[in-house]
């Protein structure tokens, strides 16, 4: 009965941070943070410039260390202090605000190393491509909307098609939690929208955490935001909760006036 | 048909086959003396194909290859001075008082183990000094003069260790190999083509390494290997592993080299030789294999002429052909020819290699 419960628990909750803090020198980036999530939630984080999104996505990922606190993902594996590659292995995947993609292999082959697979090295000197793997990758290529471009050089994509291959690289991680970091940063109207409706897409197959400025697209696909302010929790809730929310007015969206 | 052929010729397999075809035809248009030299520049371009690999694709700069090249010689040239002399002790060392052969090379003077030793040796070399520094996360500019220094710490051993590998002189008393003279053109014809033969099993095996998804993957860890960490890659090991196959292929060559050059001393593998190495990859393109190859025949070829005809201007020569070509062509003589064939290749637009080295403006 006990265990059921646990496990019940465990599956809901896909990560657990607590009093999480960051220090570079005597900077706080992170001061006492908190935070956790749902399975297949979408969540977002605002905030100010400075007010830690980034580093806080920075600590999931591996490449940030945390001074003090723990964060947790899937309920025991502890990610302070694991290696980058390793928790990508364990199934969080990362998207950066410029776009990181291989310049100088094609689309296709930029999916075709992001691929979830046995990444060590001799598994890769042996892999040969399979047909259920060539399925996959044309599969993501579709929802990327980049099937034409398959064997272009990425390097010569768009700006948007590159936020795009990105993703799609991530979500051939086949990740248990994606982190996206401001996905839709000088895209034109036209492809926030796709964008958009990508993460929708996406949410069916994994936990998002996003950060972005946008408001308007924040309130259009939110479903929970997290505004931090001086790498501290502010407010969570839906968006009409924070921004209704007289702290949050104050320190971020009354600076900008009103939303 | 015609038509297939002259495309097949155009792919850098194509090309090289046809290179190799020449290669082997040569000989038979050239004096001795000449078919000798040839096979020392094959011997370069063994290595070349290997430090492409480490370089060109996964874009660690290693300015030390004169020292895995050093290795795979010395090993060649103490097996050979052993056989040339029938296992009596070498002038050299009875100078220094040593009245026996020491335990290192009575080691070598068995030939599978020397013929092994020159490839593994390297190789083992390599792979403790990327352990120790691509697993530090040491790389770019620092892990290059890391190379630097290994160069200078063995070539100072190898002067310093007199008795064991004849100092400054080198070893210089190679006549004979397996039974046959090493200055009977016959034998350096033998040698010539096994050489050959090696520099085209080289080629194939990179050229197949590069096109699967291992090698897709080096040119990842070039181009983003931060990025590629967040995709669950150790880069490290990876690079060690390139590093350590590109040892082994140096020690390759320094082995056929030696046999051809019949004389291997501190002064051939030191800090110059092993930045020339570099400059031939640069010179021919990174990145693409057969550039390299181009690069280490041709520049070699090139400094035979000049410095047989312009016996005092033949550096200023060489200097400027390095100035023109990292000018004009910083994608090197491959670049050239994708230049050329553009036109051609706007007909299918078809990409037909992956992770040439960029040209400055694209």
């Amino acid at each position: 009965m006990q265990s059921e419960q646990i496990q019940a628990h465990s599956q809901k909750k896909i990560l657990n941070c607590k009093d999480i803090i960051v220090k570079f020198g005597e900077f706080t980036a992170l001061n006492k943070f908190s935070f956790h999530i749902d399975r297949k939630e979408i969540h977002f984080l605002i905030g100010p410039n400075g007010a830690g999104k980034t580093t806080f996505l920075d600590v999931l990922c591996g490449l940030t260390k945390i001074t003090k606190g723990k964060a947790v993902f899937d309920n025991d594996y502890d990610l302070n202090g694991k290696p980058e590659f390793e928790i990508a292995r364990m199934g969080i995947g990362r998207k950066f605000q410029a776009p990181t993609i291989f310049p100088y292999l094609t689309v296709q082959e930029n999916l075709e190393i992001a691929m979830k697979q046995n990444k060590k090295v001799f598994s890769i000197l042996k892999a040969k491509m399979t047909k259920k793997e060539k399925e996959k990758l044309d599969k993501q290529m579709e929802t990327i909307g980049l099937t034409k471009q398959k064997t272009l050089i990425a390097g010569n994509l768009s700006h948007g098609q590159k936020q795009w291959l990105e993703i799609g690289m991530v979500m051939m991680q086949e990740p248990e939690l994606l982190l996206l970091d401001e996905p839709i940063a000088g895209m034109t109207e036209e492809e926030e929208e796709k964008t958009g409706k990508l993460l929708q897409e996406l949410k069916k197959q994994c936990t998002i955490i996003v950060v972005e400025h946008d408001m308007d697209f924040v309130s259009k696909y939110a479903e929970r935001v997290t505004v931090m302010h001086e790498g501290a929790l502010l407010s969570e809730g839906s968006m009409e909760e924070v921004q209704n929310n007289d702290k949050v007015k104050e320190v971020y969206l009354g600076s900008k006036g009103a939303v | 048909m015609a038509i297939s052929i002259l495309n097949k010729l155009r792919t850098k397999k194509g090309l090289f086959y046809l290179l190799a075809l020449l290669l082997a035809l040569l000989p038979l248009m050239m004096s001795n003396f000449y078919i000798n030299l040839l096979g020392q520049f094959l011997a370069f371009a063994i290595l070349v194909i290997g430090l492409d690999l480490l370089w060109g694709y996964t874009g660690v700069l290693s300015l030390g290859h004169g020292i895995f090249f050093g290795f795979g010689a010395y090993v060649m040239a103490i097996y050979v001075t052993i056989e040339s002399s029938n296992g009596a002790v070498p002038d050299f060392m009875l100078w220094s008082g040593m009245s026996e052969l020491p335990w290192m090379w009575v080691m070598l003077s068995n030939p599978f183990a020397a013929i092994a030793l020159a490839i593994i040796a390297p190789m083992i070399l390599a792979f403790i000094l990327g352990f120790f520094t691509f697993r530090n996360r040491i790389k770019g500019v620092y892990f290059t003069i890391l190379t630097q220094a290994l160069v200078l710490v063995t070539v100072t051993l190898i002067v310093s260790q007199q008795k064991f590998t004849g100092g400054t002189d080198g070893l210089t008393n190679l006549s004979t190999i397996f039974g046959f003279s090493l200055s009977d053109p016959r034998t350096q014809t033998v040698i010539y083509f096994i050489t050959l033969a090696l520099l085209v099993g080289i080629f194939l095996f990179c050229y197949r390494l590069v096109n699967s998804r291992f090698g897709k993957v080096l040119v990842a860890i070039r181009d983003g290997e931060n990025r590629l960490r967040f995709s669950g890659y150790n880069t490290s090991y990876y690079k060690i592993l390139v590093f350590t196959i590109s040892a082994g292929i140096a020690g390759l060559a320094g082995m056929m080299y030696v046999l051809q050059i019949g004389i291997i001393s501190p002064s051939m593998i030191d800090i110059i030789p092993s930045i020339e190495m570099a400059l031939w990859v640069a010179l021919g393109g990174r990145a693409t294999l057969l550039g390299p190859v181009l690069g280490a025949i041709l520049v070699n070829t090139g400094t035979t002429y000049f410095s047989e005809n312009y016996p005092d201007l033949w550096n200023y020569f060489i200097g400027l052909v390095f100035i023109i070509v990292i000018v004009f062509l910083p994608g090197g003589l491959m670049s050239l020819g994708e230049k050329i064939s553009k036109k051609w290749r706007n007909f299918n637009a078809k990409r037909t290699n992956t992770g040439t080295f960029p040209e400055k403006n694209s």
